[in-house]
């Protein structure tokens, strides 16, 4: 029997690389997120199955117009940020002078709706999705065999993080953006067209919530069902991140990701537990996160 | 910051506790009248989610607190009543004694690691509270996994009445329902629970006034996590099994859409909640597949319409309390 | 109360029946999951088969009338129990079908039992159905987790597969799997090398795989069901597993995860099934007339269905033979044990004392995109495996009602 304690050093280097692209994957999933709740206060719950929307948008494409993962890449995220967009204008816009409580709620409302038709019209099996021709095959590392899918999940994800955070961050439009955040009645009065701006956030949200399912697609199961599983995760990852902060977020994606590689090899049955027992003690200790700027 | 809860009806009369005592003596003729007329069992199973939601209403509702992760007492208690009943061989008093005992020890537990903070993070701290034991339930022996623990014996209560009679057992539950029931009554109707409002109004007030707000906030949570786990304990011996999806994230949701559907924040509420959705679970049956998406349509629909739920709306056009 | 109404019911009935001759009433529930994990492998598709069944029956043997309820248990023991209840209280249900959910399954067998009525499974796994929690009013038709650990541990051992390394799901069905399939491996000769245990709906398996290309074991079973497995076998793919010499052993797989995956991804896998609607002509017209039945177009029928199909049929035999009236359940089951099974779709088989069906399960390899000519077109056929090897020993079972 193979003893996961005393790990030679060769097989944890390909574990911590393997936890690095799994964090990758989480910063881009939790990005939104994190985006949607620092701009805009609200819990979008539904962001799994938007998630989910993107995957599924990927396989639709392929079916139907032949295109694939490259255009998809694109199109998807394009598509379901539509939706957010219809779905901010209809249902949103009248729950932001209310508690946070029902943001939450409704979303989680919509993500129940979105699941049980794509589950009505797509069985709950899942769809076969293959990994693009151009990705396929990977290299020898020495310590471990890097399938190349995998690779560009790193550089996808870091590039897309840092494009948002920079953007958010360092640009008049994001700056705009926050000033709408912290109060809106007196950007208002210079001008700036507050209401569209939200509405465009929350699409843009949603389409990184779509893009990171476009990247899931090949290598997870694209099932109705999908969201759901990841989106206790990605509010873990979010909520020690800081709510409010971007940064936090994609720092502790990664950091996470790291974090649950390793508990992987050391004792695998509880890699799903540690999450939320770094989220629990996170919250106790400091409450806005690690990263947070509001309490 | 809008409160949670919608404004309750404008002019508050004399006949506001009456309308509540009126309230309470039909619901509980209904339900001394209802098993001849319909299936017991699925009431039973109705009045253990009702008080279940009662429970969770008590927090959200008179206290503010929202807290995503009540299935964790519910599921827990009902484990540990199984447990008792069937493998220690305990009398179901004694097996539901013991499962909500378990309740109210974890409700202490996290309760004082959660009601150190507020809103939306007490939310998601109750949240990861609940998915951490849910794995530990995935995983201990004695919760038998997927499984769960199955055929959990009725039992003599109190060594004399067989609680396989239907009628006995539903006495039994009907007792424990009204008995949980009055008891959330005598707690909102009371000095704690006027602190526990004026808490929710305005904490920072509360204090200026010399309130030791934690600890009030604390003995709340515990009351509530104490009466989800007798419903829960009640349920495991009902339904003869207790298993994984009493833990699960999915239950606490359920709790939750229960108690808006009612009514957050009105005494029946909930009950009504608890049982317009069992209904509709078993009503819906034979066409599952659209049961999760109608799920999803009531929660948008209370949440953008009807935000005082069914008893709420309706306390509002008559114009009393319930 | 209800028992007075009931014989007066009878009464009624068999003075209506006297004009009738021997008019055999029966109603069957068919308890799914319709609208979630197993919707695809259980699901609307049982409700087709069961409607098949009954119409097949019927036609031949117009003095039985069947009338047929369906529900949907979400996969949650509560509400499965309560429906059960309900069905065979007030609704007057004889016999329940299918039930995929191990747990719901496990529920449903004491509640047929309490009441006395039958239950044949046809979805659920659990081993245990037919072994330490056997009673006198439940069938398991169409597999178990012996059967599957067994068919293909053993089967892969004897074609080379002698070294084995397990990733499995942990919780007690991933243990079971992983346990009665080490045995079977070792029985027949073969090495386990090493084994990892991962939680329940892990989406990422990378860091899973590399430890088990590092074990160098020639088979990699995954113990494991539904998106795990699918998952598992995806990031397979990826990490070239297959292409770097090592096989993959699917525990549990049907033809609906195969569908999923696409067959580029799921070539080579090897897995037990004990029904296969490609396999011949007569379960090709079968599939036919699944689909005409309801079936969504574009699913194909899994062996699931078809033991529903075949459940329905061999109960209706029972009661045809027993002729009209009420019979309890013990009685019908006995009456099922007595009476060999011989179905277009399963083949001869017998009920045994412990409840559990026999009849032949076949080794299956999921064939290359080439080699697939149409949809649907996944499987060919390895290696069958005759009905008294394919299941657990009587003996072996720990089931009360046998021995004793």
């Amino acid at each position: 029997m193979i003893e996961i304690f005393g790990i030679p050093s060769q097989a944890l280097f390909g574990q911590l690389l393997i936890g690095l692209i799994n964090g990758s994957f989480y910063a881009l999933l939790s990005l939104g997120l994190a985006v949607i709740f620092g701009m805009l206060n609200i819990i979008n719950f539904s962001h799994g199955a938007q998630y989910m929307m993107g995957a599924f948008a990927a396989y639709l494409i392929l079916q139907y117009s032949g295109l694939g993962y490259w255009p998809a890449l694109i199109i998807a995220p394009i598509i379901v940020g539509i939706t957010g967009v219809i779905v901010e204008r209809l249902f949103l816009q009248w729950l932001y002078k209310l508690d946070h409580l029902y943001g939450l709620l409704l979303t989680f409302g919509l993500a129940l709706i979105f699941e049980g038709v794509a589950r009505n019209y797509f069985g709950s099996a899942g769809l076969p999705y293959t990994v693009p021709e151009s990705l396929q095959g990977g290299r020898n590392l020495g310590f471990m065999f890097l399938p190349n899918y995998r690779a560009w999940v790193i550089v996808a994800s870091l590039t897309i993080c840092i494009g948002t955070w920079f953007i958010i961050e360092r640009t008049r439009l994001g700056a705009y953006l926050r000033a709408a955040t912290e109060n809106p009645t007196l950007v208002r009065a210079f001008g700036i067209n507050v209401p569209r701006m939200i509405t465009l956030t929350y699409g843009f949200g949603v389409a990184l919530a779509a893009f990171a399912g476009v990247m899931a697609a090949p290598i997870y199961n694209v099932s109705p069902q999908m969201g759901s599983e990841l989106i206790i995760v990605v509010f873990a990852v979010v909520v020690i991140g800081g709510m409010g902060s971007i940064l936090g977020a994609i720092i502790t994606g990664f950091g996470l990701g790291v974090i649950e590689g390793l508990t992987k090899v050391f004792f695998p049955e509880a890699s799903n537990t540690v999450i939320f027992v770094i989220m629990a003690i996170v919250l106790l200790v400091r409450p806005a996160g690690l990263f947070g700027r509001r309490t | 910051m809008e409160r949670v809860v919608a404004p309750l009806a404008k002019k508050p009369s004399a006949l506001r506790t009456q309308s509540e005592t009126i309230g309470f003596v039909v619901m509980a003729a209904v339900l001394v009248v209802a098993p001849f007329v319909t299936y017991p069992l699925f009431l039973m199973q109705a009045m253990c989610f009702a008080l279940f939601a009662c429970a969770f209403n008590l927090l959200i509702g008179y206290v503010g607190l929202l807290s995503f992760g009540h299935a964790l007492y519910f599921g827990w208690a009902s484990y540990l009543s199984a447990h008792a009943a069937k493998v220690w061989g305990l009398p179901p008093e004694l097996a539901i004694l013991t499962g909500t005992a378990t309740a109210a020890v974890f409700g202490l537990i996290a309760g004082s690691l959660a009601i150190r903070r507020q809103g939306i993070y007490f939310a998601m701290v109750t949240l990861a509270l609940a998915q951490m034991m849910y794995f530990v339930a995935l995983q201990m022996k004695f919760t038998g996994g997927e499984d769960g623990i199955q055929a959990v014996p009725r039992g003599h209560l109190f060594g004399l009445i067989d609680l396989r009679n239907e009628m006995a057992m539903y006495a039994v539950v009907l007792v424990i329902f009204l008995g949980g029931f009055l008891f959330i009554y005598r707690i909102i109707h009371s000095p704690f629970g006027e602190v526990l409002k004026a808490i929710r109004e305005n904490e920072t007030r509360a204090i200026s006034l010399g309130y030791k707000t934690d600890r009030y906030k604390l003995v709340a949570f515990v009351l509530s996590t104490t009466l989800a786990g007798l419903a829960g304990s009640t349920k495991a011996i009902v339904l003869q099994l207790a298993s994984l999806t009493d833990v699960n994230w999915p239950m606490s949701g359920e709790v939750v859409l229960m108690t808006l559907v009612g009514g957050l924040g009105t005494i029946f509420g909930p009950v009504a909640g608890a049982f317009v959705i069992l209904v509709m679970q078993f009503k819906l049956a034979p066409i599952g597949e659209w049961v999760l998406v109608i799920q999803g349509v009531i929660f948008v629909a209370c949440v953008l319409l009807f935000r005082r739920g069914i008893i709420g709306e309706l306390a509002n056009m008559l114009r009393i309390r319930l | 109360m209800r028992k007075t109404l009931g014989l007066a019911a009878l009464a009624a009935v068999l003075f209506c029946g006297a004009a009738n001759a021997q008019q055999i009433n029966v109603k069957i529930g068919v308890l799914s999951d319709m609208s979630s994990l197993y919707a695809d492998i259980g699901g609307p598709g049982s409700v087709a088969a069961a409607k098949m069944a009954i119409a097949d029956f019927t036609k031949d043997h117009p003095n039985v009338k069947v009338e047929m309820i369906s529900g949907d248990h979400q996969n949650k023991p509560d509400i499965g129990t309560q429906i059960a209840n309900q069905w065979y209280d007030v609704d007057k249900v004889d016999m329940i079908i299918d039930v995929p959910n191990s747990g719901v399954a496990l529920a449903v067998s004491q509640v047929a039992n309490n009441k006395n009525k039958v239950f044949i499974v046809s979805g659920a796994a659990a081993s245990d159905l037919t072994g330490p929690k056997c009673n006198a009013n439940t069938v398991h038709w169409t597999y178990d987790t012996w059967m599957l650990a067994n068919g293909t541990g053993t089967a892969i051992v004897k074609t080379g597969g002698d070294t084995w390394f397990f990733l499995t799901s942990d919780y007690a069905f991933g243990h079971a799997l992983e346990r009665d399939t080490m045995a079977a491996v070792e029985k027949a000769g073969g090495k386990v090398l090493g084994k990892v245990r991962h939680p329940l709906n892990t989406n990422d398996f990378s860091s899973f795989l590399l430890q088990a290309q590092s074990s160098k074991a020639k088979v990699i079973g995954l113990a494991n069901a539904g998106g795990d497995t699918i998952n598992s076998i995806k990031q397979a793919a990826e990490f070239g597993i297959v292409k770097g010499g090592q096989s993959l052993a699917g525990l549990l797989v049907f033809a609906s995860d195969v569908a999923a995956l696409g067959l580029p991804t799921a070539q080579g896998l090897v897995l037990t099934e004990t029904w296969y609607w490609d396999a011949n002509d007569a379960n090709r017209a079968w599939t036919k007339r699944w689909h005409e039945a309801g079936a969504a177009a574009g699913k194909f029928p899994t062996m699931i269905h078809a033991g529903v199909y075949a459940g329905i049929t061999h109960y209706l035999k029972a009661r045809l033979a027993m002729g009209p009236g009420e019979h309890d359940g013990k009685s019908v089951v006995a009456k099922m044990k007595s009476i060999s099974t011989d179905d277009p779709l399963f083949g001869k088989g017998e009920v045994r004392a412990d409840g559990r069906v026999i009849h032949p399960a076949y080794l299956f390899e999921v064939k290359k995109p080439s080699e697939s000519k149409y949809p649907g077109d996944f499987y060919k056929l390895r290696a069958t495996i005759p009905a008294n090897e394919a299941f657990r020993p009587l003996n072996e079972g720990k089931c009360p009602l046998v021995s004793g």
